[in-house]
């Protein structure tokens, strides 16, 4: 009896939780209804066969529970029953299928007008390039990658030139124009799914795989990696913004094509020595660091990461936070520099300098620090040594209570929150892995003795 | 058909004079119906392979090792010399059998250890067929082609090598039980095994030495 | 060539005279399915204690520094590989395959009971090899259970080193083993069936097991073709799945090589897996089911039908765990269509378990407690799975929690279910003594509801688009603060029932030692199995003579006999002549 009422609850229970469910489909943000109404159908049909064979079963159970005298009946079979549920089962089934086939036909029948975008996936964020004004994406192959041809360009391909390179988290589209979306990997399978255009489709490294849809709603829709890529595989994040096409247009405006990246000068050290002057109050006069001003070591940190930082503290991505008050000090002080030039040339000096050997001043076990780093090491590599291909600054020979502040910091979200610090996003996500002092202490310990 | 008669049957309804149907079985059967299982499945396991090497072969790095003069099997002289020894071993065995069928115990001896000698020469010269392929230049990681010659021959001669173990131990149990009379059933399924392996290398040798346009060919008819 | 399996006069059956014989190096099926259900047991504990360090960093993130994102994917790894293969594949084939095939069919033994022993030594190597990779640098594999490449054997995935070459090592060991036990399977139920056991006559736990063992015997190639060939682009460097790529910012030797080929071959073996394990399942449930509602399976014959019908299509939907990996779309209408093929076939057996309770006299033991149970899990894991199969709804729903909620309860808690009903059904005959019934009803209840309160509602996260294999969901805009409590009680609820696997150890353990003594066919079945002459049944199984069959092993019922059950090896005239 207890199985028959469990039986009748579970399945109206089944009805209620669907029912009063706040967990549903997000609200569609692309052409593709079809695909809800598919879901929907076989929804209706699977939920009335569950009902249908699980009250039919309790019901059963009721009835034929054993009782003293009780005989079952005899029968092997009954042709003329099966047939019948056979029969019924096979039009359920082909009312499922059918919308399905269509739809998906669809779905792999691309407009002619879609325009041509291409998403690139990689350990472990998102890049995106666009056409350019000759509306052709120039030819790409993975021997050309490298630091400063990340997207594998091929140099002699003139198509490639104005191909617009778009290596931040956020790609912008226009309502109402159906995209093609190319997906290319770098390295392992990624897949390029946005909840709320209900598209999903892998990333293969040596072929090129596609989706497409027209966003009919304007908003910034996440994009997820959905195919298992590694440690950092859930922090692995992106945004499609949908928006007006007058928005768009003045969004594009603000790329830079592949071209214009090539054209940037590089830093000049000299020039950089110069620019450097006010920071050594705090960073030291070699940029080693100094505790009691709370300025970390700047020298041996990878150009790429100081001119990072200073842009960031220059447009308010750091050290604006209400929390961070050292930030705070450290944001007008970027400012002081005169411009893009300036920040290039102290990076690259800083860079230039030899690596200083801080002293450590916390207590720690190296050994069980080393199994905590063992995560942080796919980034910042085996020896904290850091990975320019990751964006993953050198760790080793920083000092220790930066590092602690600094991970507080991400842990607490008073860095890295700002939409555009797409790395310090990720940080955040990966400081949460540990919470507690005592495992602090031992990652430092362990980076200490690196 | 006989299975869609079995699967037709109405169980619940017992025939007089069903229940003698299946006397317990000649153990004989039951190893004869293993062989063929394993036939089966030794089978699908070249098959997958060559499934896999053919839509392999249909990436741009893939080069054939024949079709071309500077190509190693254009002139396949040393894979038919190997050829003729797995075919020379399964000959003397199925000698060997003739031999245990008819109580002629010489001739069974000198089948089988005929059979041990040129299965173990051909292991031997496939073993040689790498080293020179190898002087040549032709290794294991230099393109997917050769990669899968070293794989197919290196997984079908492990399974030379296995039927030279059960062979070993069906001549051993014959001597130590001295009785030549219970040789012919065992020896009969592995002379069966050693004739599959010989046709699994045909397809092989067949395979590997394709040119290009063969293996295309194959591909496009696969759907690759 | 072992001739005893079928012998009416067994003088070649060599009686184990030491402990060592008997229990160790022991040729006898049905210790060496105990030694099998024992280690895979064993091991599944291994991997349901993983689950719960899973549920904990997913219900309480922020909260456990051992839990790091390396552990954690490793733990979702060896807790899928495990319960998979190690588990459910092992259990089902290598437990109650081997316990229960000689006995159902009337053999002595298994036709080739040296090749039996040897097959469970691999298999134990192969376990010991999978448990090693916990103890080298760098832990195990966190590839994921399907151990896509190149993601697998690059840095940046835990356990690239390793890990993964132990996994492989341990998964190609695996497969010798499961050879070895399946050709024994198959060869005995086709040759040593004793006289009068046709095959229609069989109960339907041997047709399941049966057709499992031919499509593993057929299936696993796949996968040992795709583990050779990965570890030699590990450890060689060829270059057959791996692309011309750039880890991490290091250019690879790699060129040219298709990481789809892994997939094809890896589901065109894990698709036949899943069946590996269902149709065990559904042979075994629908003889609990049979016994215990004292009727006689409805449609036997359509069950068999199902049975071999499911088992050759299940070679042909392979890629619908593909959809969306960027293999060529139109595949995408072959796969969805024979998909939703294999459905037709498998809700006949749904119609039909229901339809054998239906004026049936129906006993609520605890196997038919968990057999119930089962049918409930699977209706829903099936419905849920013509989802996924269709590939247009595969779309939205594919590598979200939808697919993980489905495939634990089709392939998770359905079979664990059938297993609890075996075990509760057939302790009696393999101990000689019955599992206490309120402890038994204490355990269904836990693992029936609780598994239901943690399965449902994620489906509910998937229809959001919750991505599985998350390690945390961090801020997400369209990801509610409600889905992180839905997901802490989903822990809690995963929790209380993996405890609750406690009260069946306990049980089990405690009727060992002084459970009451069952006696002779305990629950009035008719298949040979309780026919023996000794409860638990001796070393050869039946005394000077085989049994002979004379009828289908479900005469429960019958008019006109006395008794409500007629055992296969009654002759006619003793009993009723059925219909």
């Amino acid at each position: 009896m207890k199985l028959v009422i469990a039986l009748v609850l579970l399945v109206l229970g089944s009805l209620l939780f669907h029912w009063w469910s706040p967990w549903w489909f997000t609200p569609l943000a692309s052409n593709w209804g079809t695909v809800d109404t598919t879901v929907d159908i076989t929804l209706y049909i699977t939920g009335f066969v569950f009902v249908a064979v699980n009250l039919f079963l309790a019901w059963s159970i009721y009835r034929y529970r054993h009782k003293p005298g009780q005989k079952a009946d005899y029968e092997p079979e009954n042709r003329s029953l099966e047939t019948w549920l056979t029969a019924i089962t096979a039009v359920g089934v082909i009312a499922m299928l059918a919308p399905g086939l269509v739809v998906w036909a669809d779905f792999i029948k691309v407009p002619e007008d879609a325009e041509e975008i291409e998403v690139l996936g990689e350990q472990w964020r998102w890049s995106y390039r666009l056409p350019g004004e000759d509306g052709t994406l120039g030819k790409v192959d993975a021997r050309f990658i490298s630091q400063a041809n990340p997207f594998g360009l091929d140099p002699n391909d003139p198509a490639a030139a104005d191909d617009l390179l778009i290596r931040d988290d956020d790609l912008h589209l226009p309502a109402g124009r159906p995209v093609k979306v190319l997906l290319r990997s770098r390295d392992v399978l990624h897949n390029f799914a946005v909840p709320q255009f209900r598209v999903k489709m892998d990333m293969i490294p040596g072929t090129v795989s596609y989706v497409w849809f027209t966003p009919t709603r304007e908003g910034r829709f996440d994009i997820m990696c959905m195919e298992l890529c590694g440690i950092a595989h859930y922090a692995m994040r992106g945004a499609v913004v949908v928006e007006d096409a007058d928005t768009h247009r003045d969004w594009l405006a603000q790329q830079s094509s592949w071209s214009d990246v090539q054209g940037i000068p590089a830093g000049d050290l000299a020039a950089g020595e110069t620019a450097y002057a006010p920071c050594s109050a705090c960073h030291g006069d070699r940029g080693q660091g100094n505790p009691a001003m709370n300025g970390p070591a700047l020298a041996g940190l990878p150009g790429w990461y100081i001119q990072r930082q200073l842009e960031h503290y220059r447009q308010g991505v750091r050290g604006a936070h209400q929390e961070d008050t050292l930030g705070q000090q450290m944001a007008p002080m970027a400012g002081v520099l005169a411009g893009p030039q300036a920040v290039r040339d102290v990076s690259a000096w800083l860079a230039s300098l030899p690596v200083p050997e801080p002293e450590t001043t916390v207590e720690g076990n190296p050994q069980r620090g080393a199994a905590h780093y063992n995560t942080c090491g796919a980034c910042h590599g085996v020896r904290a040594q850091g990975n320019a291909a990751l964006q993953a600054p050198r760790l080793a020979d920083q000092h220790d209570w930066y590092l602690r502040r600094q991970l507080a910091n991400f842990r607490n979200g008073i860095r890295g929150y700002h939409e555009d610090d797409r790395h310090g996003k990720q940080m955040i996500l990966m400081a949460r892995a540990l919470q507690r002092e005592q495992s602090i202490d031992d990652l430092l310990a362990y980076l200490n003795t690196l | 058909m006989s299975v869609f008669r079995t699967l037709g049957e109405k169980p619940w309804l017992t025939p007089s004079g069903h229940d003698a149907v299946l006397t317990p079985v000649d153990p004989a059967a039951a190893s004869r119906t293993a062989l063929r299982f394993i036939m089966a499945i030794v089978g699908v396991l070249f098959f997958l392979f060559i499934i896999t090497f053919l839509s392999r072969s249909q990436y741009p790095d893939f080069q054939a090792l024949a079709g071309q003069p500077w190509q190693p099997f254009t002139d396949a002289s040393r894979l038919w010399v190997n050829t003729g020894l797995l075919a020379l071993a399964s000959v003397a065995l199925q000698l060997g059998l003739l031999g245990a069928r008819r109580d002629r115990l010489n001739l069974a001896v000198a089948g089988i250890s005929a059979g041990v000698f040129f299965s173990i020469a051909f292991l031997v010269a496939q073993m040689e067929l790498w080293r020179y392929l190898q002087s040549l230049g032709y290794y294991m990681t230099g393109n997917p082609a050769n990669s899968y010659f070293y794989l197919l021959t290196a997984v079908h001669g492990l399974h030379v090598m296995g039927g030279l173990i059960v062979l070993a131990n069906v001549v051993f149990r014959v001597w130590y039980d001295d009785s030549v009379a219970t040789l012919s059933q065992p020896l009969g399924l592995c002379t069966q095994y050693w004739h599959f392996l010989f046709a699994v290398w045909l397809v092989l040798f067949a395979l590997l030495t394709s040119r290009a346009e063969t293996i295309n060919t194959l591909a496009a008819l696969c759907g690759f | 060539m072992q001739h005893t399996a079928i012998a009416d006069q067994p003088a070649e059956l060599h009686d184990p005279h030491s402990f060592v014989t008997r229990y160790i190096w022991s040729q006898d099926h049905k210790v060496i399915a105990i030694q099998y259900g024992i280690t895979a047991i064993f091991v599944g504990l291994v991997a349901l204690v993983l689950s719960g360090l899973m549920r904990l960093q997913l219900g309480f993130p922020d909260t456990f520094d051992f839990i790091d994102p390396s552990a954690y994917l490793q733990f979702v790894t060896m807790h899928g590989m495990i319960m998979v293969i190690y588990l459910l594949t092992a259990l089902l084939l290598g437990g109650f395959g081997n316990y229960l095939i000689p006995l159902m069919i009337g053999a002595r033994d298994m036709v080739f009971p040296y090749l039996n022993m040897l097959s469970f030594w691999t298999y134990l190597l192969s376990v010991i090899v999978l448990l090693a990779s916990f103890f080298v640098p760098g832990g195990p594999t966190g590839a994921g259970w399907t151990l896509y490449p190149p993601q697998a054997i690059l840095q940046g995935t835990p356990g690239y080193d390793w890990g993964i070459i132990l996994m492989l090592i341990s998964l190609a060991i695996f497969i010798v083993a499961f050879t070895m036990g399946g050709l024994n399977y198959v060869t005995t139920i086709l040759q040593a069936r004793t006289r009068g056991m046709t095959l229609m006559r069989m109960p339907l736990t041997i047709w399941g097991i049966f057709t499992a063992t031919v499509l593993g015997l057929l299936a696993f190639p796949a996968l040992l073709v795709s583990a050779i060939m990965m570890l030699l682009d590990k450890v060689i460097g060829t270059s057959f799945f791996m692309p011309a790529l750039v880890s991490l910012g290091e250019s690879m030797d790699y060129t040219g090589g298709s990481p789809i080929l892994f997939q094809h071959l890896f589901w065109f073996f894990g698709h036949p897996e899943v069946y590996i394990v269902a149709l065990p399942a559904f042979g075994m449930v629908s003889d609990v089911i049979a016994t215990h509602a004292r009727k006689n399976i409805f449609g036997y014959r359509m069950m068999v039908w199902a049975i071999v019908a499911i088992g050759g299509l299940s070679f042909f939907v392979w890629a619908h765990h593909m959809y969306v990996s960027g293999m060529h779309p139109a595949f995408g209408f072959f796969f969805a269509t024979t998909t939703l093929i294999i459905a037709v076939p498998t809700a006949i057996k749904v119609y039909n378990w229901v339809l054998t309770l239906w004026r049936g006299n129906i006993h609520l033991t605890v196997p038919m407690l968990f057999a119930i149970g089962f049918i409930f899990t699977f209706t829903h894991g099936g419905l849920t799975g013509l989802f996924l199969g269709n590939v247009t709804i595969d779309l939205p729903l594919s590598d979200t929690y939808f697919v993980v909620a489905h495939f634990h309860m089709v392939m998770g808690v359905s079979p664990i279910m059938v297993l609890f009903a075996a075990i509760y059904h057939w302790f009696p005959l393999i101990s000689g003594r019955k599992l206490h019934e309120g402890l038994g009803k204490a355990h269904f209840w836990f693992t029936f509801l609780g598994t239901y309160a943690v399965y449902l509602p994620m489906h509910y996260l998937g229809f959001l688009g919750v991505p599985r294999r998350y390690f945390a969901m961090g801020g997400s805009d369209f990801i509610p603060a409600s889905a992180e409590t839905l997901n802490a009680n989903i822990t809690i609820a995963a929790l209380i029932v993996g405890l609750s696997q406690l009260i069946f150890l306990y049980n089990v353990v405690r009727t060992l030692r002084r459970g009451e003594p069952a006696g002779h066919n305990p629950w009035g079945a008719t298949s040979l199995e309780w026919q023996t002459p000794d409860v638990p049944p001796k070393h050869g199984n039946w005394g000077p003579e085989l049994p002979s069959v004379h009828r289908w092993a479900y005469d429960f019922s019958v008019p006109g006999a006395e008794k409500d059950f007629i055992p296969q090896n009654q002759p006619e005239k003793a009993g009723g002549t059925g219909t």
